[in-house]
């Protein structure tokens, strides 16, 4: 196949190309989930609090 | 090559380069924002560093030299770094890993082990593996950047060395990892373009996809006449099982550096810079595509360059690659580079290679950086102070070292270049064997305790120096150690488990020790469980 020997380089070839194809229709058909939540938007800002508030006391 | 283009080039892509620093600079302002982005990258910047910190120019030119030995089976290689180095890693343990890693507010890998086993001892022993480790493999990424550099540019070795190193140093101190992943992303892009124009100039120059493989196919005689003694049955078909060639290609390439990729300390603390799980499903379109390309280019192209010097090129007619390159594996690439494709070329990819370089070494300047200062002062040594200060001076402390080891080295060893690609598989292993089975027992195992954690982490470490020290030929013969104690290059000298990859045996010596062990000693407290895995799914 595609001028290639034997079975394992060839099957590596096409899986090189199935997993791309993988990720790329995974990407693809989850590109708008998950989207960051309000809790972990609240988190994220009592972390930076906590921060602020240790380096100000230094 | 035209020197003017050469620096006009050059001269371009450092002012692109000078200019994203300083734009991570000014939006740097905290230690979250020097060590994780503040949480708040972009999917492509993301994908992007994620690519270019895992390929270096060992990756390319190393790599790819290897593959004109070995063939097209390295591959399978391509493979298991798209589908587990991006999918199963961005999938299955990236969402768990930035979740879990804003729970616990963790701004490192060794952070983000210690926090969840509730243990300064973990982050700090985890540090200290990744600063007395990591050296060696930044050492030999800057000794392979540096030598490149030396050379097209006609300079002293030491003069390339110092100036290479001040310019990452520069960026990475003053910017962090902000300055890192936006300077990755710029690099990946430039190596992306580079790895599809060499891509398709050699497939156009070889007659298309089907005859310039053919044509390769038709060469079987001549590599099983060169190395079939060894296994090999030609550089489109796969080595005997079980043969000389098989094991390295299967142990040490293939499973090494395809399985390692799940526990870089240096990958893994990007899955903690994006701000929610969106951000990782679009960069693993991205990264699927970055590194399809970014590997498997470099296994195509050099088997194909034994078609290029024995038919196309006067100058090495008759001649296989490695031949043509005077035995030399890290020659052949730019060798090909060099005779086989157009002059403006060469400026491009000089430029893709030394974007491999300086990208993957900014990471690792950060990542050693972050281990001295966060886990190992900050942490382990419960110091404080200004964190980003502190990091910013563990940074600059590992850029030293790793200088000074790559100014040493070439002392020791001669050439270097060998030693680029064994000192990137000693780390990838080391690690994978030390972390992987911890790290994956903290994101799936709610009941995982220290012991366990521990148990693993001490097991790999062991193994992987035993089987360093005194097995794997590859290592063992040029550390002499095995020679001075027992008189013997390796103590399986002759069998074919010299020529086993540590993280082979090393590995599941760790998941063992890990099973054994784990259920013993401490069990984490279940309030702190539910804070670990809130939200995670």
């Amino acid at each position: 196949m595609f001028g290639l020997e034997g079975g394992a380089v060839p099957a590596a070839f096409v899986l090189t190309v199935l997993s791309a194809a993988l990720c790329v229709v995974y990407g693809a058909v989850n590109w708008n989930r998950g989207g960051v939540t309000e809790e972990e938007l609240a988190r994220q800002e009592i972390w930076d609090g906590e921060e602020k508030q240790i380096e100000d006391k230094l | 090559m035209s020197i003017p283009l050469l620096t006009t080039v050059v001269l371009i892509y450092l002012a692109v380069i000078a200019w994203l620093s300083l734009r991570a600079w000014r939006t740097t302002h905290n230690a979250s924002d020097y060590m994780v982005a503040g949480r708040r990258c972009h999917p492509f910047v993301m994908a992007m560093s994620y690519g270019a910190t895992f390929i270096s120019t060992s990756a390319i030119v190393g790599f790819g030299g290897a593959a004109a030995v070995f063939g097209m089976s390295l591959l399978w290689l391509t493979f298991l770094t798209i589908f587990i180095g991006v999918f199963i890693a961005f999938v299955f343990f990236g969402r768990r890993t930035r979740v879990m890693g804003l729970n616990l507010n963790a701004h490192t890998f060794p952070e983000f082990l210690g926090q969840r086993f509730q243990s300064r001892g973990l982050q700090g022993a985890a540090g200290l593996l990744i600063f007395i480790a990591m050296p060696l493999y930044a050492s030999v990424v800057l000794m392979g950047g540096a030598k490149f550099v030396a050379e097209i540019l006609a300079i002293d070795y030491n003069a390339a060395l110092f100036f290479l190193t001040a310019i990452v140093a520069v960026y990475v101190v003053m910017g962090g990892i902000k300055a890192v992943m936006y300077t990755d992303a710029f690099q990946g892009s430039i190596m992306f373009t580079g790895m599809v124009t060499l891509l398709v100039i050699t497939y156009y120059k070889l007659g298309g996809i089907t005859i310039a493989h053919q044509r390769l196919s038709d060469m079987k005689e001549l590599a099983i006449q060169a190395f079939g003694a060894k296994g090999h049955t030609g550089w489109t078909s796969f080595p005997t099982l079980g043969s000389e060639y098989w094991m390295v290609v299967v142990t040490t390439i293939i499973l090494g550096v395809g399985i390692g990729v799940l526990a870089q300390p240096q990958l893994v603390v990007r899955f903690m810079t994006v701000k929610s799980d969106r951000e990782l499903n679009r960069a693993v379109l991205i990264g699927g595509i970055f590194i399809m390309v970014a590997v498997g280019v470099a296994f195509i192209i050099g088997p194909l360059a034994n078609v290029f010097f024995y038919y196309d090129n006067p100058a090495t007619q008759g001649q296989i690659a490695l031949t043509a390159a005077g035995r030399n594996v890290d020659q052949i690439i730019p060798m090909y580079i060099s005779q086989a494709m157009p002059q403006w070329f060469t400026a491009i990819f000089m430029v893709t290679l030394l974007s491999a370089a300086m990208s993957t070494l900014s990471s690792q300047f950060h990542t050693m950086g972050t281990s001295l200062g966060r886990d190992l002062y900050e942490s382990a040594l419960g110091r404080r102070g200004n964190s980003m200060l502190i990091n910013k001076i563990g940074v600059l402390v590992a850029i030293i070292l790793s200088y000074l080891l790559a100014w040493g080295l070439p002392v020791f060893f001669e050439g270097g270049t060998a030693i680029i690609a064994r000192g990137t598989a000693i780390f990838f292993g080391i690690c994978a064997a030390a972390f992987l089975p911890m790290y994956f027992g903290a994101l799936y195992i709610r009941r995982m305790t220290l012991a366990g954690a521990f148990a693993g982490f001490a097991t790999g470490i062991a193994v992987s120096l035993f089987w360093i020290l005194f097995v794997h030929l590859a290592e063992s013969k040029p550390l002499l150690i095995c020679r001075a104690l027992f008189g013997v290059d390796s103590l399986a000298a002759g069998s074919i488990w010299a020529a086993v990859d540590p993280l082979v045996v090393a590995l599941p010596a760790s998941l063992l020790a890990t099973v054994l062990l784990n259920g013993r000693g401490r069990q984490v407290a279940e309030p702190f469980l539910q804070k670990c895995f809130r939200n995670v799914r």
